[in-house]
C-alpha cells in the first residue's frame, strides 16, 4: 500500500467522493489514530454497548480561525467541547463520532496533526472514537477543517442536575479564570502580538464527575460558559431559573494578562468564551467544603465563589468594585476590537 | 492572578469617589446645578459604565460624552465616498471592522459586501500593504479612519507602499484630529462646559501642550485622564479643584503614559505624509484645519485623486441624533429612536455601532430608554 507523502499532498476532491482516495485516506489517515475496536469494522453504524442510566447525547460543530492557537486547536477543541457538554449534563462521556468537513488544497499534513490532536485528546479524555464521516468543499467554498462532533454519555440516576432546584440563596462558584481561550483565539488570528495568552481548553468530566458523587445533593446546576462567555451564561440561567443573580466583579477569576489585553481591545472578558470552565449552582451550606474540593484539583484550583442567587425575574446584576452595580445583558451583536 | 483591585487601590478609589461627590455637591449649591463636564474619548465613555461610575456620579456630575467615536463623526458624505470607491471595478476595500456596519445615504460596506463588492476587514493599515502585494491585479483602498491615535499607523503603511513603488495601493483619507474638534466644542455658546476630560491615548500622541488652548483660549479647565477607574477619579477630582476655585488650567493626570511634547516619531510621520485640511464631522460640521489629506508627495496613494467624485453632504438619517449626542447636547437615552428603532443589531446612527460609540456603550450597559 502506498503510504501518503503528507508534506506535499493536499486533499482533493476525489479524497471525499467515496473512491479510492476516500478509502487511502481512512486507513492511511484515520485508522491510523483511531484505533477504538467499535470503529474498526467499518460498518455504516457503529453498534455499542450501553450501561444502565439515562443517555445523555450533545453534538455541537466547531469552526475556528487559526486552526491552531496557543493552549489548543481545533481537534482538541473538537473533542473536549462535546466531552465538557457531557459532563456538565452528569453524563460519563462513552463515544464520539467525529465528521469532517474539508476545503480543497488543505495540506495532508495539517489534516494529520488535526487527527493526532483528537485521537490524544479523546484517548485522555476516556472517550472512544465510533465512527466518523469526511466530506470535501471546492477550495474557497470552507475555512480549511470544519469539524461536527456527537457525544453519547451516561447519567447514574442518582444524580439531578436541573435548575428547578434553584433557591435564592445558593451561591454560584466558578471553577478558574474567565475569558483565557476567546482572548488567546482572537489574538492569535489576528496577530496582535498579545504575549502569554492562552486557552484553557481542557476536558472537565475528571473533575465534574468525582464532585456530583461527592455533592449530589448541594450542587445543583452546572454548566461550561463557552460561546458569549460567563455573562451570557448567567444570563441564561437567570431567566430559565426565573431567578436574578448578583455576581462580584473583584471575585470574577481573571487572568492579568487577559484583564489588560481585553481592555486594550475593547473587549469585554465576561462575554469572551471558555473551554475549561465551568459554573455550578451550589446549597450555601456546601460551599466551603465544594470549593476546597475543586481547589484541590489542577483544573478547579483558582476555584471562587463568584456571585449569588436572589428572587427575582432573570436578571443579572454586576457588583463593580467601586460599589456600583450594572446590569448585564445578553450581548448585542459581535464584539469587535476598537479603532483607537 | 489578582483581582481587580488590592485592597489599597479600593480603598483609594472609595476616597476619591468621597471627595469627587462632596465637591460636586459644593459646585451644585454655589451654580445652582451640576457642574458639566464631557468625556470626549469613547474608551472613557464605556469606562464610566463598565467601572460603575456613572451611575455613582449620577446625582453630583452632569457627564456628556464627546465626538472621541471615531466611526461616530465621520460624515455621513464621507460614508458615501467610501461606498462610491467599494463599487469601482477591480477594487478591494480594506477597513478597520466597526466601519464596515455604519450607514450611510445609499447603505453600509455591509451591504456593498452582500452585493458581492469585496470589503476585507483589517486590523492594521500594514495588512492593506500586504494585501495589495499579494492582489498584484487588483485595486486596495484603506479607508483612513481615526484620530491622531491612527494616523500615524496609516502614515506608515503609506510610506512602506511608497518605499515598495505599489501602484495598486491607495488610502481614502478621512482622519480627523482632536483639539481643532474641542476648540469648536469650547466655543460653542449652546454647550456650557464647565470641564472637559482630555482623551489619554490621542494626548499620548499629541502631548499636554497640544490642549493648553483651552485654558488660555476659552478659559475651560480641562485634564488628561487614563482610562483606570482611579485615573478617571483622580482627573475628574483636578478638573472639579479648578471649576469651584474659578481657575482654568490643562491638568496631566495621566502622566505615567502622558508626556507635554507627544509622541515626537508619530508626529514626525504625521508631518511627513500628511498636511491639514477642512474637515467635516458628524454633528460638528465643517472644522477648518481638523482633518489629514496626503501629502504633495505622496499624492499617487490618494484614492480621492484616482477615483474622483463631486460628493454632496448627505442628511443624518430621519430622527437620528447622533449629531447631537457627539456635540454633548443629548444623551444617547433622549434620542427616541435609542433601544426601540436602533439597536447594535440594527443601527441607525453610526454611535449605536461602534463599541465605542456613546450609544452602543449606553446600550451595553443600561437599556432603558430616556
Amino acid at each position: 500500500m502506498t503510504k501518503y507523502n503528507s508534506m506535499i499532498e493536499t486533499i482533493s476532491l476525489a479524497h471525499g467522493d467515496g473512491g479510492e482516495l476516500t478509502h487511502q485516506l481512512i486507513s492511511d489517515l484515520f485508522l491510523r489514530y483511531f484505533h477504538d475496536e467499535a470503529l474498526q469494522p467499518l460498518n455504516d453504524a457503529a453498534l455499542l454497548p450501553f450501561p444502565a442510566g439515562r443517555l445523555a447525547l450533545t453534538t455541537d460543530s466547531f469552526v475556528v480561525k487559526p486552526l491552531f492557537f496557543p493552549g489548543g486547536n481545533i481537534g482538541t477543541l473538537a473533542v473536549n467541547g462535546t466531552v465538557n457538554d457531557l459532563a456538565v449534563s452528569g453524563a460519563r462521556p462513552l463515544y464520539l463520532t467525529v465528521g469532517l468537513i474539508l476545503e480543497e488544497g488543505l495540506p495532508i499534513s495539517v489534516l494529520e496533526e488535526v487527527i493526532v490532536n483528537i485521537a490524544t485528546a479523546a484517548r485522555e479524555a476516556g472517550i472512544a472514537i465510533v465512527t466518523g464521516d469526511t466530506k470535501v468543499v471546492e477550495h474557497g467554498h470552507g475555512d480549511l477543517i470544519y469539524i461536527n462532533t456527537t457525544g453519547i454519555g451516561v447519567v447514574d440516576d442518582c444524580i439531578n442536575l436541573d435548575y428547578r432546584r434553584i433557591r435564592p440563596g445558593d451561591v454560584i462558584i466558578c471553577s478558574g479564570s474567565v475569558g483565557d481561550h476567546g482572548l488567546a483565539v482572537i489574538a492569535a488570528r489576528e496577530n496582535f502580538g498579545l504575549e502569554g495568552l492562552k486557552s484553557d481548553c481542557a476536558a472537565l468530566h475528571t473533575l465534574i464527575l468525582p464532585l456530583l458523587e461527592n455533592f449530589s445533593s448541594t450542587v445543583k446546576w452546572l454548566r461550561d460558559p463557552t460561546r458569549g462567555g460567563l455573562a451570557t451564561t448567567m444570563k441564561e440561567l437567570a431567566q430559565s431559573a426565573q431567578v436574578n443573580i448578583i455576581l462580584s466583579e473583584e471575585a470574577i477569576p481573571v487572568h492579568d494578562n487577559v484583564r489588560g489585553g481585553a481592555e486594550i481591545l475593547g473587549l469585554d472578558y465576561l462575554y469572551l468564551a471558555n473551554e475549561g470552565k465551568f459554573c455550578a449552582v451550589v446549597d450555601k451550606i456546601a460551599v466551603e467544603d465544594v470549593l476546597a474540593f475543586l481547589r484541590r484539583h489542577s483544573l478547579g484550583r483558582e476555584a471562587a465563589v463568584i456571585g449569588e442567587i436572589k428572587k427575582g425575574s432573570g436578571r443579572v446584576f454586576l457588583r463593580t468594585a467601586l460599589g456600583a452595580t450594572r446590569e448585564l445583558y445578553l450581548l448585542s451583536g459581535l464584539q469587535l476590537p476598537r479603532i483607537c | 492572578m489578582e483581582t481587580w483591585s488590592t485592597y489599597q487601590q479600593k480603598e483609594l478609589a472609595n476616597r476619591l469617589l468621597l471627595r469627587v461627590k462632596s465637591l460636586a455637591a459644593a459646585i451644585a449649591g454655589k451654580y445652582g446645578r451640576r457642574p458639566v463636564i464631557m468625556e470626549v474619548c469613547g474608551t472613557h465613555t464605556v469606562a464610566l459604565s463598565r467601572t460603575g461610575l456613572r451611575s455613582l456620579l449620577a446625582g453630583c456630575i452632569d457627564l456628556r460624552s464627546g465626538p472621541g467615536c471615531p466611526v461616530c463623526v465621520t460624515a455621513p458624505e464621507e460614508i458615501d465616498y467610501m461606498l462610491f470607491l467599494a463599487r469601482q471595478p477591480g477594487v478591494i476595500i480594506a477597513t478597520f471592522g466597526d466601519m464596515v456596519r455604519v450607514p450611510g445615504s445609499m447603505g453600509s460596506l455591509e451591504k456593498a459586501k452582500i452585493e458581492g463588492y469585496q470589503i476585507q476587514v483589517c486590523y492594521s493599515p500594514r495588512e492593506a500593504v500586504t494585501l495589495a502585494r499579494s492582489n498584484p491585479d487588483r485595486e486596495i483602498i484603506f479607508l483612513g479612519i481615526g484620530f491622531e491615535t491612527t494616523a500615524p499607523a496609516v502614515g506608515l503603511a503609506v510610506k512602506e507602499a511608497a518605499v515598495l513603488r505599489l501602484k495598486n495601493f491607495t488610502i481614502y483619507s478621512a482622519h480627523k484630529l482632536v483639539p481643532p474638534a474641542l476648540a469648536s466644542l469650547a466655543g460653542d455658546p449652546e454647550l456650557k462646559l464647565d470641564g472637559l476630560l482630555l482623551p489619554g491615548h490621542v494626548s499620548a500622541i499629541v502631548g499636554r501642550w497640544a490642549f493648553t488652548f483651552l485654558a488660555k483660549e476659552y478659559n475651560l479647565p480641562a485634564a488628561i485622564a487614563g482610562f483606570e477607574a482611579l485615573d478617571i477619579l483622580g482627573a475628574l477630582l483636578e478638573l472639579l479643584v479648578q471649576i469651584q476655585e474659578g481657575e482654568a488650567q490643562v491638568i496631566n493626570a495621566y502622566p505615567r503614559v502622558v508626556s507635554e511634547k507627544g509622541n515626537p516619531k508619530a508626529q514626525e510621520i504625521l508631518r511627513e505624509v500628511f498636511s491639514l485640511a477642512p474637515s467635516n464631522w458628524r454633528g460638528l460640521g465643517l472644522i477648518p484645519l481638523s482633518g489629514l489629506k496626503l501629502n504633495n508627495a505622496y499624492q499617487a496613494f490618494d484614492a480621492t485623486r484616482r477615483w474622483p467624485l463631486a460628493i454632496r453632504p448627505s442628511p443624518p438619517p430621519e430622527g437620528c441624533r447622533c449629531g447631537s449626542v457627539l456635540k454633548g447636547l443629548s444623551l444617547p437615552t433622549q434620542c427616541p429612536l435609542f433601544g426601540r428603532h436602533c439597536t447594535p443589531l440594527r443601527p441607525v446612527g453610526p454611535c449605536m455601532v461602534s463599541s465605542e460609540g456613546s450609544c452602543a456603550a449606553y446600550y451595553r450597559y443600561s437599556r432603558k430608554a430616556g
